[in-house]
């Protein structure tokens, strides 16, 4: 696809992108982890870590935007490098989001009180897994430039859905039969959310992903 | 250590002109001879030793074609990383990590922050990484900076040595709950008819008896379920590598599942041969938990299809479909979790251990498949396996190799496709 260019340079800054791109990938994915971790664990001290930890994801995308305005200023890209270039913009973008969702969560993780009881937090480590998945999945298909593995990945978010809307129902009754605990279990509503919205954002970067290789958007048909 | 000294040629021409040229000018034969004679005698002394002189004929470093020839089919994965960019990748490397990260920064390959951070450094050093490839891996990654450009990327798993004590917590907390219910029952009956033998009647005791009997009936089941269950997780990370032709096993792990009195309702269509990479007796396991499954769940006397196709990836397509009830779709991600039932009453009743789908997601997991489940209300339910075909590695996208084809040196690495993926 991006073959070699006949400026030396810029297949450097290229490489760069995408290094940088993959690198904030990196950091959203262990915030997620962390920040799911310390929410069922308790754990503040780390919860603060990956609140702090947001500050380099928001340094790279600065980084990555000034990059790919300097490329698109110098060189004039053309055609699958274009549509390279604008699509690591609109995906640090996103990836940004995914860190800040994560920093949201941990975030609550303090104001969370008798975390043993509740049923919804057995629920919410296996929603997280799938979104983290989610996530994981659409960085190697980054990395490869997949676009089969962007389309399985769009298929996935129908699963954080019905994980989002089962654990929505749950912690509604649940209030309902304990109303000592409801603040607790509207932290958990709101973690929950940005769950399904880090779900989201990974199936937004699929979408770019898919484009950026093939020039397409992808259908919404099923495939198979 | 003294070799022969070569002849110098061109001190001794010349010195035989200057001589010449001196006798030219007027000076006696005698004292031109003398000059002669201790000039070229100086060419001897002041020659250069030759050892020093000429250069080498086997240089000290390696080629990096040579390099990647011996690292290629080393057993870990290695990379050669030259100013952040992947150089070089070994055989396992690029099966592990993809053809795509040769050329690429080394972040596309590794972008585990830990791991950015050790290859940022400039020392030698290793982190322990979590998610390389799938997301609950865990591997040591090593650097070893050759000089202030380059440095060797070593990568070892030790994703196996992690799990087990996860696994051994689980399965106390999961087992014990499971294991004691049907037990307690057994004593609470065996007691009441021990205690008081002369207030039970024949049909109460018999009644009783029955029960004992269903209940350690289900704790057997419960046993070998659990026995399976650890013995499939224990080798999780060990790839089958036997070929199995899978049409056969199917049909007759599908036959087996059902027994003598549901056969009937057994349905088996496939579109061609398969074969796979895989254990026979996990693969028939697995068969045989889907059509039970399939049949106890499914209504009576409804047919449940058995159905062998390929998929869109190329893969090999097992798809097990009853027409049931169907499962409500907030159950569907959960339905592979240990002990999770729809709903406990009937699953018990039907002699259901809770396990049956999570020994089937661990040995699609440990053949590196898919399991899907699709379910529809009322319409009923279809359990989808996808297994890597044999000898049908899953096509790279063609940029990718074309790619790969263009950075690869043509002496260094051959591009030769994964054998077993």
């Amino acid at each position: 696809m991006i073959s070699e260019h006949t400026v030396k340079a810029f297949d450097e800054d290229i490489t760069r992108l995408r290094g940088l791109i993959t690198e904030m990938g990196g950091l959203a994915e262990t915030a997620l982890e962390g920040a799911l971790d310390a929410l069922i664990r308790g754990d503040e001290v780390l919860a603060e870590r990956i609140v702090a930890d947001d500050r380099k994801l928001d340094a790279l995308e600065s980084e990555v935007d000034r990059l790919a305005v300097k490329i698109i200023a110098l060189r004039a890209p053309m055609a699958d490098d274009l549509r390279e270039v604008i699509a690591a913009l609109k995906i640090a973008g996103v990836v940004e989001r995914i860190g800040d969702y994560a920093k949201n969560i941990a975030k609550r993780v303090g104001r969370i009180e008798g975390r043993t009881r509740f049923e919804p937090l057995t629920l919410l480590p296996a929603m997280a897994d799938v979104a983290a998945e989610m996530v994981h999945d659409v960085l190697t298909a980054y990395a490869a430039r997949d676009a089969a593995l962007a389309r399985e990945v769009i298929a996935q978010d129908k699963k954080v859905d019905a994980f989002y809307n089962s654990i929505f129902r749950n912690l509604v009754s649940h209030m309902v039969e304990n109303p000592a605990t409801i603040s607790s279990a509207a932290q958990l509503l709101f973690v929950a959310r940005n769950i399904e919205r880090i779900g989201d954002h990974a199936t937004n970067v699929a979408e770019m992903v898919y484009f950026a290789a093939t020039g397409d958007y992808p259908l919404d048909e099923e495939e198979n | 250590m003294h070799k022969p000294l070569t002849f110098p040629w061109a001190g001794v021409i010349i010195a035989t002109c200057s001589v010449f040229l001196l006798m030219l000018a007027g000076i006696g034969v005698g004292y031109a001879l003398a000059v002669w004679l201790v000039w070229t005698l100086t060419l001897w002394i002041t020659q250069p030793d030759e050892q020093r002189a000429e250069p080498d004929p086997r240089p000290e470093g390696i080629s990096r074609a040579r390099l990647a020839e011996m690292i290629e089919n080393a057993y870990s994965p290695l990379l050669l990383v030259d100013r952040k960019r992947v150089v070089i990748a070994n055989g396992s490397a690029r099966k592990l990590l993809g053809h795509h990260v040769v050329g690429q920064d080394i972040r596309v390959a590794l972008r585990h922050p830990r791991a950015i951070a050790l290859l940022d450094s400039e020392d030698h050093g290793e982190a322990i990484v979590t998610g390389l490839v799938r997301r609950k891996d865990v591997w040591r990654v090593s650097r070893y900076a050759i000089d202030d450009r380059s440095s060797v990327v070593e990568l070892v798993s030790k994703t196996a040595e992690s799990d087990i004590s996860r696994a051994h917590t689980d399965f106390v907390a999961n087992a014990s709950h499971e294991l004691r219910t049907p037990l307690s029952s057994i004593i609470g009956y065996v007691e009441t008819l021990s205690e008081n033998p002369e207030d039970i009647d024949q049909a109460t005791a018999r009644k009783f008896l029955d029960t004992i009997h269903r209940e350690a009936q289900r704790l057997q089941n419960l046993v070998s379920d659990l026995m399976s269950l650890s013995r499939v997780e224990a080798e999780k990370h060990d790839r089958p590598e036997q070929p199995v032709p899978l049409n056969a096993l199917v049909e007759r792990a599908a036959r087996e599942g059902a027994g003598p009195n549901r056969i009937e309702r057994l349905a088996f269509e496939a579109s061609e041969e398969f074969e796979v990479l895989g254990d026979p007796q996990q693969l028939e396991q697995l068969v045989r938990n889907l059509v039970d499954n399939a049949l106890k769940y499914g209504r009576e006397g409804t047919p449940v299809t058995v159905r062998l196709s390929e998929s869109a990836l190329g893969e090999a397509k097992l798809e097990v479909e009853d027409r049931g009830d169907g499962i409500e779709a907030e159950h569907l991600p959960h339905l592979t979790r240990r002990f999770y039932r729809t709903d406990p009453g009937r699953s018990r009743q039907s002699g259901g251990t809770g396990l049956g789908l999570a020994i089937v997601k661990h040995i699609v997991e440990r053949h590196h498949g898919r399991l899907d489940i699709d379910s529809e209300v009322g319409r009923g339910t279809i359990v989808t396996v996808r297994l890597p075909r044999l000898g049908k590695s899953r096509p790279a996208p063609d940029a990718v190799l074309e790619r790969f084809a263009r950075t690869a040196q043509p002496d260094s690495i051959s591009d030769e496709p994964d054998r077993l993926s």
